[in-house]
């Protein structure tokens, strides 16, 4: 698989509710950030949208399968439209992969469009890839945002 | 304009008709009689620390600008050119020696002065020499905070604060050396409600069980937060999370306070976080350390026994002092609001302490958080309940008839449950809505 079909392969896990597949393509130890400035180096002393080690990722995904999540039930649909895929370099057996994201979202009546730089560092998995890695940037991180409930 | 009697109509000892929160016209009127006369905080003064810095933020739907002086006093001026209405600073914040306004090139000093006008052969003799960046007519500080009024009188920033003075007292005299900034970035989050929504959910015990079961369940279930000297990253999120799971007995014993002007805050709340005292974290303990060196152990104990958890400043601001939280909330319409969440770092505590600060606003107050998303979820749906006219009234009757008036001036809920906070929203609310001036 490259590089570019595991990027779609995971947008199409978003898109179809799979987030319990979605979860285990995270390794272990892997980190997911959604940092909350434009060219954020630092996730401890700035604060981000998201920041989750694998831990809090996992309690984002159970947190949507809850009877009770009121901001996530009904499950919003969406669609992760990933493009622009480039490689930006390998570094301690990881591969640098960037892309852009494009997101719709629908949700109670309500319909929303984000955009984003992503960018994946990917661990070779037999065949496939486990992401160690994945830093979302929204365009508008800085702006006013109403609350984020989904997966990006 | 509604008539002051038809406006006291809507707010009754333990009801509140829906269009206070649902009718535009009245939101207008909050606009002009409590945004347009109350104390406002604007920020704190570690936003400024040089002449010339600046922050951009709004008085109600007046655009401000809050500036460092040259003498070291902080002005706040309205953001709009004398000529023509153009805003002459662009959202955000920096640091300049003159506000240009970008359509015709009027350039004001740092006090607002009028310095350049060109073309100034084109004005009649002496037209412009009276024009000005206007000034908020009151501004005052208390304990770093920024604080400024649209109204030329009314009662002075002490009197208005009353007894929620204390919570700043509380948040500040933490900090050793009570040296506090502002840092690690703000969230702005919007939702589709009123900004009175807010303000009554930050100090209501009986929501987070309900709202909240979704994150209290999956924290439960998290693997255990470490032990002192062992913690992990997620440890202040599960914490957080499980407390909001509290059971009812520790909410109804929680202490309810509200003054006359609608502030209100709750405390006995929230001792078992690694970010308060008693779990032997070594960072926490450090920090004891380098404040008990600055005001002594009797002192240093007294301040970390305070718990206090949210205080309301009505009607525009929420922060919690323990966990050096700011949340100012701007009204944009009946029906929207938006949020700007800040964190403070005590400058002299270790680096662990403000990262713990940081993964707590995350958690709690991230416009991607468990926690706050849900709280969100719901303002927006009591706006659509309350957009409908087939019934009329909001019941805030929790507590009521059981109110205590305490000798300092506050007036206590019975139990920590009580909706004696809303209560005290609502009185200040027909205050500021009825009075003359």
């Amino acid at each position: 698989m490259t590089p570019e079909q595991f990027l779609y392969h995971e947008a199409r896990l978003l898109d179809t509710q799979r987030y319990e597949e979605w979860l285990a393509l995270f390794t272990d130890d892997a980190t997911y950030w959604v940092p909350l400035e434009q060219g954020q180096k630092d996730p401890y002393e700035t604060s981000s949208i998201i920041h989750d080690d694998r831990t809090l990722l996992e309690l984002r995904v159970k947190q949507i399968r809850h009877p009770r999540a009121h901001a996530r039930l009904p499950l919003a649909r969406t669609v992760h439209q990933v493009g622009n895929v480039v490689p930006l370099g390998e570094a301690n057996g990881e591969l640098r992969i960037g892309s852009t994201l494009t997101l719709v979202e629908f949700r109670n009546e309500k319909q929303r469009l984000y955009g984003a730089l992503v960018e994946h560092r990917l661990r070779k998995s037999g065949d496939t890839f486990r992401i160690a890695h994945k830093r979302i940037d929204l365009i508008n991180s800085e702006g006013e945002l109403d609350g984020i409930a989904i997966l990006l | 304009m509604a008539a002051n009697e038809q406006l006291a109509m809507l707010v009754q000892p333990d009801r509140v008709h829906r269009s206070v929160y649902a009718d535009p016209a009245i939101f207008e009127l909050e606009l002009e009689r409590i945004f347009g006369r109350a104390w406002l905080v604007l920020g704190h003064e570690s936003q400024l620390p040089r002449a010339g810095d600046y922050f951009t933020t709004r008085m109600g739907r007046e655009p401000v600008v809050v500036v460092r002086q040259d003498s070291g006093d902080i002005g706040v001026l309205v953001n709009r050119c004398a000529h023509r209405g153009s805003m002459v600073c662009a959202e955000g914040r920096g640091n300049a020696e003159r506000f240009v306004c970008p359509y015709h090139g009027w350039s004001y000093d740092r006090s607002g002065a009028l310095k350049v006008v060109p073309f100034a052969s084109g004005y009649p003799q002496g037209a412009t020499s009276q024009l000005r960046l206007k000034p908020v007519p009151r501004i005052a500080r208390y304990r770093g905070f920024i604080f400024a009024s649209l109204a030329a009188d009314g009662p002075d920033l002490e009197e208005f604060l009353g007894p929620a003075k204390a919570s700043f007292d509380d948040l500040v005299d933490r900090a050793p050396g009570g040296e506090l900034e502002i840092a690690g970035g703000v969230f702005k989050h919007g939702y589709n409600g009123n900004w009175k929504l807010m303000l009554e959910n930050h100090l209501d015990g009986a929501h987070p069980a309900y709202v909240h079961a979704s994150s209290v369940a999956v924290a439960r279930n998290a693997p255990e937060p470490g032990r002192p000297g062992e913690e992990h990253y997620y440890d202040i999120a599960v914490r957080q999370m499980r407390q909001n799971g509290a059971p009812d007995a520790v909410w109804e014993g929680t202490g309810m306070w509200t003054t006359p002007r609608g502030h209100g805050f709750m405390g006995d709340y929230h001792d078992d976080d690694r970010l308060v005292a008693g779990l032997g974290n070594p960072a926490f303990d450090e920090y004891r350390r380098l404040l008990a060196q600055q005001v002594g152990e009797r002192r240093a104990d007294q301040i970390l026994r305070v718990t206090l958890w949210n205080t309301i400043v009505y009607p525009n601001c929420s922060f919690m002092s323990q966990f050096r939280q700011l949340r100012i909330i701007h009204p944009v319409a009946v029906d929207r609001s938006v949020v700007y969440t800040y964190s403070f770092r005590m400058k002299h505590a270790p680096a662990q302490m403000f990262r713990d600060t940081v993964a707590f606003a995350n958690v709690v107050n991230g416009t991607g958080s468990w926690v706050l998303t849900d709280d969100l979820e719901v303002y927006e749906r009591i706006q659509h309940g309350l957009s409908s006219g087939a019934l009329d009234w909001v019941y805030i009757g929790r507590g009521y008839g059981r109110d205590v008036d305490e000798a300092d001036g506050t007036r206590r809920g019975a139990t920590g449950t009580s909706e004696v906070f809303i209560r005290a929203q609502m009185r200040a609310w027909l205050d500021y809505m009825t009075r003359d001036a």
